[in-house]
């Protein structure tokens, strides 16, 4: 029996040494340069033109760039173009590409990369376009080395947001597994439904001077939580360092040791209205649920009251198109929304579905307090809690629902981005509006050269889909974000984007 | 068969069991029934001027992230919570019965069969198995009483298999065999009556599981949805509010316990077989 004390003693000594390294390695050196992000959805492809989720292209940013991409100002900055020429009749886009731009594999771009990942987009061979908007493009030439000519259709002066494409390499075909950028961070792995590794890479273009700034944290993990009721535990047990899109409630519950940075979330929040489902296809019905709203409930509920009240479906960091005066559209009437409900046909009010994904707290909050305002009009709404991936392909790209409280955001910085999807042909319509009126003024706004009269028929579309009561818009949430105090420099965008590279360490510990 | 109070018998220990576990559960179940008829305000009524109130004469448990009042939907919350265990442990049980009878009593290639089957699914955790029934179905509380039924099944199963074989060869059998009885009149009148003590208490035990397992899946979300108030959803939502508002997990937790130890204690109490609990 002696015999075997000896070893035993001595492997359970070399375990707990093992033991403490684990835990003791894991925060002095290793930790010093790795940090933790939680998001609150899984990634639902690292195909930067397949992914249709906010919160996957929020973290593709830093991965992917464009020819030019947005800066924290909403300007578009050139990127892995180095600078860029739209001819006067607004038909020819001229890209000069930048020297010493590298793909994450270390081979240098092309001109033959830029034209193949935007042909890639505009093709239509397979009848799904990736890019809808690139469908008027004429031609993409690459003349020499260096330059890349895209040619459109007709004059566009809204066009240049969509260069923001990610430029991949030509001969890369496995996008989930091998995904290649030009960003400041490479991929190294991901496990689905539960994170990515993302590491600094060591040959971005950017240095900090040149419109690129380069990764200053080694390794990233992007964790999804996909219980947000465990996004508080998970900070305070110190396996997160950050997490974005918060509600004050729940910031409000961590202690100095984290900082919280506010912003708004920059998308509109609305209870979207499948416009084909039966009651929902008489307008009475869906302006008497905008007539039952009260947004200050929902505020207080969720936010703390906070918020920025919406009317319709562009939110304020669209300083020119933003209308405040809409909210007034409908004011809280009980009486007025019974009314219009007898009119149409309900006088006894009737039941829907409203299908929420049950990651998104605030989503879920307001859900909860909508089927009371509701209730108060005489209609019966049902939650429906889906997963994430489920709500993905029931109710965004299949239509099958009834009702959902969604936040829908800009995929780029112009009107197009959030009032395109109201046409009723448009691929992302899915709330299904179908308004001849509204797709003849924004056709009109697209085809019109002069930003004025432009700007004028984006506000008259903004106005059709109040009045017409398309989904019943609710409010630009307020965005916290916690850090870990020793994790600095996040920067709010106009856009759904975590810039990655503006975080630092700073080592307090 | 059983007599709650009969204590002839039966050691010390167990007659305590019984009569702590009947109060206990005595007292869940008089809150779930006032909260049924009159509950002190309506569960889900929201009012956001009053959210996270501490305890008060007016919100024993205070109230939640809505200001609903936390008291009101624990009890209401208990009484889903118990309908859907109550329906858990009735399905398992008649599927364990039918399975486990048919396996048990002909045995052979019958029972061969039927056990694999059933061994295969046992493998499965039945939280698991439960989930996949959930993601295939949908949730809402139907589907979640009937995802959780079918998973515990199995445990049934095999419990019934064993007390019948055991049964099988007994005496009375034997003579109802004689008599010419039919393979249900014996499965159904001699041995199944025989089975009742047994079966009683890991139903008890298994209704505990079945709570648990509600909580577990309410939990994480996917179990009954909101605002409709189980105990299960109010912990995991109360965990999101842990630091704010430490007295709103206390209410759903409290409530578990108290149903829970009812449950074990009278289950406890009432097995003649004491390693009944171990089959689950």
């Amino acid at each position: 029996m002696k015999k075997f004390t000896k070893p035993v003693a001595l492997s359970l000594a070399a375990l707990t040494a093992l033991a403490a390294c684990v835990t003791g390695c894991g925060s002095s050196p290793a930790k010093a340069d790795s940090i933790t992000v939680g998001v609150a959805n899984d990634i639902d492809s690292m195909d930067p033109n397949k992914t249709v989720s906010a919160g996957t292209r929020e973290v593709l940013y830093n991965v992917y760039e464009g020819l030019v991409k947005p800066d924290s100002e909403g300007n578009l900055v050139p990127a892995v173009a180095e600078s860029y020429e739209i001819s006067d009749d607004q038909t020819t886009y001229t890209f000069k590409l930048r020297d010493g731009v590298k793909f994450h594999d270390g081979s240098e771009v092309t001109a033959d990369d830029v034209v193949y990942s935007i042909e890639r987009c505009a093709d239509a061979s397979d009848g799904n376009v990736l890019a809808p908007a690139f469908s008027s493009i004429k031609s993409v030439e690459a003349p020499d080395d260096r330059t890349v000519v895209v040619t459109l259709n007709e004059a566009d002066g809204d066009f240049l947001p969509y260069l923001t494409t990610a430029i991949v390499p030509a001969d890369n075909s496995d996008y989930e597994n091998n995904p290649i950028g030009t960003g400041p961070y490479k991929f190294v792995s991901r496990s689905v439904g539960d994170s990515v590794v993302l590491q600094k890479f060591d040959d971005y273009w950017g240095d900090g001077t040149n419109g690129g700034n380069p990764a200053q944290i080694e390794n990233v993990t992007v964790k999804a939580v996909t219980n947000p009721d465990t996004i508080i535990t998970n900070l305070q047990g110190g396996s997160l360092d950050l997490f974005i899109h918060m509600t004050q409630d729940q910031t409000d519950q961590l202690d100095d040791s984290f900082t919280i940075a506010e912003g708004t979330m920059n998308l509109v929040q609305a209870l979207y209205l499948n416009n084909s489902y039966e009651p929902f296809k008489d307008v009475r019905v869906r302006q008497a649920l905008c007539y039952a709203l009260d947004r200050q409930k929902i505020f207080d509920a969720v936010n703390s009251g906070k918020g920025t009240a919406l009317g319709s479906a562009v939110y304020p960091a669209y300083q020119k198109y933003f209308m405040p005066e809409l909210v007034d559209t409908y004011t809280t009437d009980t009486e007025k929304a019974k009314e219009l409900l007898t009119e149409a046909g309900y006088p006894d009010g009737f039941e829907f579905t409203i299908t929420v994904p049950s990651n998104y707290g605030p989503h879920v909050s307001t859900a909860q307090v909508l089927k009371e305002e509701l209730a108060d009009i005489g209609v019966t709404a049902d939650i429906q809690g889906v997963e994430w991936e489920t709500w993905l392909s029931d109710v965004y790209q299949n239509r099958d629902y009834e009702a959902t409280v969604i936040g829908v955001d800009a995929s780029a910085l112009n009107a197009p981005a959030l009032l395109g999807r109201y046409e009723s042909t448009a691929d992302n319509n899915f709330v299904n509006y179908n308004n001849s009126e509204y797709d003849e003024t924004y056709e009109k706004a697209l085809a019109s050269s002069d930003d004025d009269e432009k700007t004028a028929l984006y506000k008259q579309c903004e106005t059709i889909l109040s009045e017409d009561a398309a989904s019943v818009y609710i409010q630009d949430l307020p965005d916290f974000v916690a850090m870990d105090s020793r994790v600095t420099g996040y920067q709010y965008y106009p856009l759904y984007v975590l810039d990655l590279s503006a975080l630092k360490l700073t080592d307090t510990q | 068969m059983i007599r709650l109070f009969h204590f002839k018998n039966i050691p010390e220990n167990k007659r305590y069991y019984r009569i702590i576990g009947c109060v206990l559960t005595a007292a869940v179940l008089i809150l779930i029934i006032v909260g049924q008829v009159c509950p002190p305000y309506s569960p889900t009524e929201m009012n956001t001027a009053d959210k996270f109130a501490g305890a008060s004469i007016y919100h024993i448990f205070g109230t939640d992230n809505f200001g609903r009042d936390v008291f009101s939907r624990v009890i209401a919350g208990a009484g889903t919570t118990l309908l859907i265990a109550a329906g858990t442990v009735l399905i398992g049980l008649a599927g364990g019965i039918v399975i486990g009878s048919i396996a048990g009593y002909f045995g052979g290639p019958a029972d061969e069969i039927l056990m694999r089957i059933n061994d295969t699914i046992y493998a499965f955790p039945s939280i698991l198995l439960a989930l996949i029934i959930v993601s295939l179905f949908g949730s809402g509380t139907v589907n979640l009483i009937w995802a959780l039924g079918i998973a515990f099944i199995p445990s049934f199963t095999r419990l019934v298999r064993g007390e019948f074989l055991r049964c099988r060869q007994s005496d009375f059998v034997l003579r109802a065999k004689l008599e010419g009885a039919g393979a249900l009149r014996i499965i159904f009148f001699e041995i199944l009556p025989n089975t009742v003590p047994v079966l009683v208490s890991s139903a008890l035990i298994g209704f505990n599981n079945a709570v648990l397992a509600e909580a577990g899946l309410s939990y994480l979300g996917i179990g009954v949805q909101p605002p409709a108030p189980s105990l299960g959803r109010m912990l995991s939502e109360a965990q999101g509010y842990l630091v704010k508002a430490p007295l709103y997990s206390l209410g759903p937790g409290l409530m578990i316990i108290l149903m829970i130890l009812g449950f074990s204690l009278l289950g406890e109490g009432l097995s003649t077989d004491s390693d009944a609990g171990k089959f689950f």
